[in-house]
């Protein structure tokens, strides 16, 4: 156990070092804007180094190169301790518990979006910004983050990589080395941000809005700093906007690298679960928007579109912002956005749920069984997009699907037991593992997370981390082998 | 450097190994075994792609377009000469390093050049191995030993014995007791530990040194350190493989030489090859065989085979009957560190020899030649300086003023023909090739950045 966990410990201590790091931005923005949570920053950010630097020498006896299992724990320790951390100045500043702090935190890293607080237009603005800058760094992913700035995490780097990065296939890397494949997501990712953060400002909000939804979009987080979302705006441009960059994030990072490397779009027809992805959009987009045209949630078509458009869009790839009580509209509409939200965002993308390329293997795999029955003797590889996908990517995809679903499963009942609703149990467990943000019911986007007890948080927030790490690396946790010499 | 390395065999590893742990390096894998390149993903911070290493869209894929240097491994000669030509018709690969085995390429200087095959450096692990254990051959007594300036400065690893005249003294007094030659001891290792070698640190029994001299002064130098030993005369080698027929071949004219081969028809094949070695068609491990052929009477064997199991069984049999002298080839270096330290007198190890002839072209700087010792943890270079006294900062300044990186030592200069053994006030010149020791390879950066100042503008 000490020889295992130590190790770990000691580069967890360095990752909380940097992590304090981060927490410099909300702090300038409270000295500049002379806010009241200025002091609240200050003690996280001391307290939050401190700690990371205590641990660090402490342990630095045991400093070694890690090992895969290192791997898993360091980044299943990151994602359990950080929202901790990351919760103090709210805990702190607000009138919160200890729960809704770890909650709002970990909603912020996992990128999920879902809030316990109410009146957000009136809270500091450092605040709002530290609420949005977490979507941001958990979006593209801490560990990736700290691959891409800490050169000693090396070899150890690609296992953390693994652990982190979500989607079946990892092995692909963009550069031979994982520091710089690291460095360049992150370059991507911080380009597209700046991109969308002054298209956002272009169409009409002002610099600090943009900015914080401009990481909202790109992490598809899904906080926003007023309570009702974008529909506070009111603005087609910027429903626009933040439309197509959320688009954008639901893709694979590495197929927007390319892209911009051959500086053409030719990556995007190449990319399968792309294609796929665009292809399920489009055609929820219309075909819910002429739902509820022909129900009349809507007078006319063109405003219909408008809002479907933006929510569907929203909802599916995972961000959680919205413009409309969505819960509101005929029960057919709000539960296929939730069904994709299960599975519409991209492998290597910011998004939450099994991913499209997983749900085209298990289709292509579903077809191969069908054939198989007419045909006893046929062989045939599962091909996607042309690519030959190994039996070993094809069984590891059954199992992931088979603990989702468990997963998702096992909470429901634990939040029913708890004495919520149907409803509620269903959109919140959904909504959480997903990191898509608001559910149905209690918890829909007309309310928010502030209403379920403390136990129910907890669980809201298992289910935050669990999908985030896509099941694997933090159930690894419980295996017994793991713990073993 | 953008590296690509073709083919992940023993050797391919090994190189990948090596020239990823610096960080300077991006280096990608090509092999067609899936499962072998997931594994050493896991283990080394590289790229993998699966595929036909001479198939252009693989190379593509691998990043062909930018990369500095490909280094075609794969076991088949064609595929690694057709990779480096298709990798310069098509990309103009500025370095292409190929393995190719069969002396029948090698032998025809004109099938690789400007427009013949494009490959610009051909390396043969076998050629390489049989040059390595003939010299450890010719010089009884030695660890190892490298060559520097097409072979004009020789490093020797030795272990010093009791018996030596230079054993329990300073080093200061080697230029005493052999006032004709002249060497300079570059690293002494004391029970796995580096010692720093000064003036007046005194060689214990059991230390291993290594020296720099030139040639002609070698032996001179060696009977400082142990006792001589008497000229090898009896030869046994086990296994009749590339390493094995092509080792007999150099050895038979002046050695009694006999090759053991276990395959009946490849017995016949290499007997009908050599001239006088006495090939012997049976187990090299057969306790009978070996007495028969008067192994007690043998001054070296040496088990060459493929399996470095076989390998070192034979050679622990060998030594218990009688052989003064006995070596394996070892591909595992946890096995070449287990064995050392036991029966068997020295670990051979093919990629620690062949390694040393890809790092010289990886070097920055004017590097002609490196080798790596130590299973890689200490490197031996030859660098050549260019420039002025002005552009480099070792030009025109006396060995004690260069600021050489912890555990580096200056050697030798070869100047022209000459071989000039360093000394603290020995000069350095413009084009002299010098001859660095590094007891701890993590310095390499330093040394290369020392002798690059004048290599940036050519």
């Amino acid at each position: 156990m000490k020889d295992i966990l130590l190790p770990v410990a000691h580069v967890f201590g360095l990752v909380m070092m940097v992590f304090a790091v981060t927490m410099l931005a909300p702090l300038v923005m409270a000295v500049w804007g002379l806010d009241p949570a200025l002091w609240s920053f200050v003690i996280s950010a001391l307290a939050t180094f401190m700690l990371g630097a205590v641990l660090w020498l402490a342990t630095r006896r045991f400093r070694r190169e890690l090992k895969t299992r290192d791997g898993l724990m360091l980044v299943a320790l990151t994602w359990v301790a950080l929202p901790a951390m990351a919760g103090i100045p709210l805990w702190h500043f607000l009138p919160i518990n200890f729960t809704d702090a770890y909650f709002e935190a970990a909603s912020g890293l996992t990128t999920t979006g879902g809030t316990v607080l109410s009146g957000l237009e009136y809270l500091p603005r450092s605040i709002n910004l530290w609420r949005h800058l977490l979507s941001w760094l958990g979006g593209m992913g801490i560990i990736v983050l700290a691959v891409a700035v800490l050169p000693m995490l090396g070899v150890g780097g690609m296992q953390i990589y693994r652990a982190e990065m979500p989607g079946p296939m990892k092995d692909s890397k963009l550069t031979p080395r994982i520091g710089q494949t690291a460095k360049l997501l992150w370059a991507v990712y911080a380009g597209l941000t700046a991109a969308c953060i002054v298209s956002l400002h272009l169409a009409g909000m002002n610099w600090f809005d943009s900015v914080c939804h401009g990481f909202s979009a790109l992490a598809l987080g899904g906080f926003s700093t007023y309570d009702a979302s974008i529909g506070h705006f009111n603005s087609l441009p910027i429903e626009l906007v933040l439309t197509v960059f959320q688009l954008l994030a639901a893709l694979n990072f590495a197929t927007h690298y390319l892209a911009w490397s051959q500086r053409g779009v030719w990556a995007y027809f190449r990319d399968a679960e792309a294609k796929a992805i665009l292809g399920v959009l489009a055609a929820s987009c219309i075909g819910i928007s002429l739902f509820l045209y022909f129900k009349g949630s809507f007078a006319d078509y063109p405003t219909a579109l408008r809002h479907t458009t933006f929510n569907l869009v929203s909802i599916a790839t995972d961000s959680g912002l919205h413009t409309e009580d969505y819960s509101r509209w005929p029960l057919f509409a709000p539960m296929w956005m939730m069904f994709l939200s299960c599975l519409v965002a991209s492998s290597g993308s910011t998004g939450g749920g099994i991913k499209m390329i997983r749900t085209l293997v298990l289709a292509k795999q579903a077809h191969r069984e069908l054939n198989q029955l007419v045909h006893p003797n046929m062989v045939r590889p599962l091909k996607v997009g042309g690519t030959v996908i190994a039996n070993r990517v094809v069984f590891a995809v059954l199992a992931f699907v088979f603990l989702y679903f468990m997963s998702i499963v096992t909470l429901i009942f634990v939040q029913l037991a708890s004495g919520l609703d149907f409803m509620t149990s269903l959109s919140s467990i959904i909504a959480c593992i997903n990191n898509a943000g608001p559910g149905l019911g209690l918890v829909g986007p007309g309310s928010n997370y502030g209403v379920l007890n403390d136990f129910q948080t907890w669980v809201c927030s298992a289910a935050m981390l669990l999908g985030r790490l896509e099941v694997f690396t933090i159930l690894v946790l419980f295996t017994p082998t793991l713990w073993r010499k | 450097m953008k590296i690509i390395i073709l083919g992940a065999g023993q050797v391919g590893r090994t190189a990948a190994y090596h020239l990823s742990r610096e960080e300077a390096n991006d280096v990608t894998v090509i092999d067609t075994n899936e499962e072998i390149l997931r594994d050493l993903q896991d283990r080394l911070d590289i790229r993998t792609v699966s595929g036909n290493a001479a198939s252009p869209r693989i190379l593509e894929a691998a990043g062909i377009a930018a990369t500095d240097i490909l280094v075609a491994l794969t076991n088949s000669d064609e595929v690694n000469m057709l990779a480096c030509h298709i990798a310069w018709t098509l990309y103009r690969t500025p370095k292409k390093i190929a393995r190719v085995r069969s002396a029948a390429f090698t032998e025809r200087e004109k099938l690789f050049g400007e427009n013949a095959l494009a490959v610009d450096v051909w390396i043969s692990p076998e050629q390489l191995v049989t040059e390595y254990v003939a010299r450890l051959i010719r010089y009884p007594g030695a660890l190892q030993v490298l060559d520097f300036a097409d072979g004009r400065v020789r490093l020797v690893g030795i272990r010093a014995l009791q018996g030596g005249p230079l054993v329990g003294q300073e080093l200061r007094t080697l230029r005493e007791h052999i006032p004709a030659a002249d060497a300079r001891v570059a690293a002494i290792y004391r029970a796995g530990k580096s010692v720093k070698p000064e003036g007046d640190t005194v060689i214990a029994d059991g230390d291993e040194v290594f020296f720099l001299a030139a040639r002609n002064h070698i032996r001179t130098v060696m009977k400082e350190m142990r006792r001589e030993e008497k000229p090898v005369r009896r030869v046994v080698i086990a296994g009749g493989g590339n390493i094995g027929v092509r080792l007999a071949g150099e050895l038979e004219d002046k050695n009694q030489v006999k090759l053991i081969e276990r395959d009946g028809k490849r017995a016949r094949k290499v007997s009908e090859q050599l001239k006088s070695t006495t090939v012997l068609h049976g187990d090299a491990a057969d306790e009978e065989l070996l007495l028969e052929e008067n192994i007690d009477s043998a001054d070296i064997f040496a088990a060459l085979t493929n399996s470095e199991e076989a390998n070192i069984l034979s050679a622990m049999l060998a030594k218990r009957l009688g052989a003064r002298k006995v070596m394996a080839l070892i591909n595992k270096p946890s096995y070449a560190e287990l064995i050392e330290s036991g029966a068997i007198d020295i670990a051979i190890s093919p990629q620690t020899v062949t390694i040393g002839s890809l790092l010289a072209h990886v070097r920055r700087g004017d590097v002609v030649r490196v080798h790596s010792l130590r299973r890689g943890a200490a490197e031996a270079l030859e660098v050549v300086v260019h420039g002025d006294a002005d552009s480099s900062k070792v030009i025109g300044r006396r060995v004690e003023d260069i600021a050489l990186p912890e555990g580096t030592t200056l050697g030798a200069v070869v100047r022209g023909e000459d071989v000039i053994i360093a000394h603290h006030d020995t000069t350095v010149q413009a084009d002299d090739h010098l001859i660095l020791f590094l007891t701890d390879r993590r310095h390499i950066e330093a040394v290369e950045k020392l002798f690059q100042g004048s290599a940036s503008f050519l």
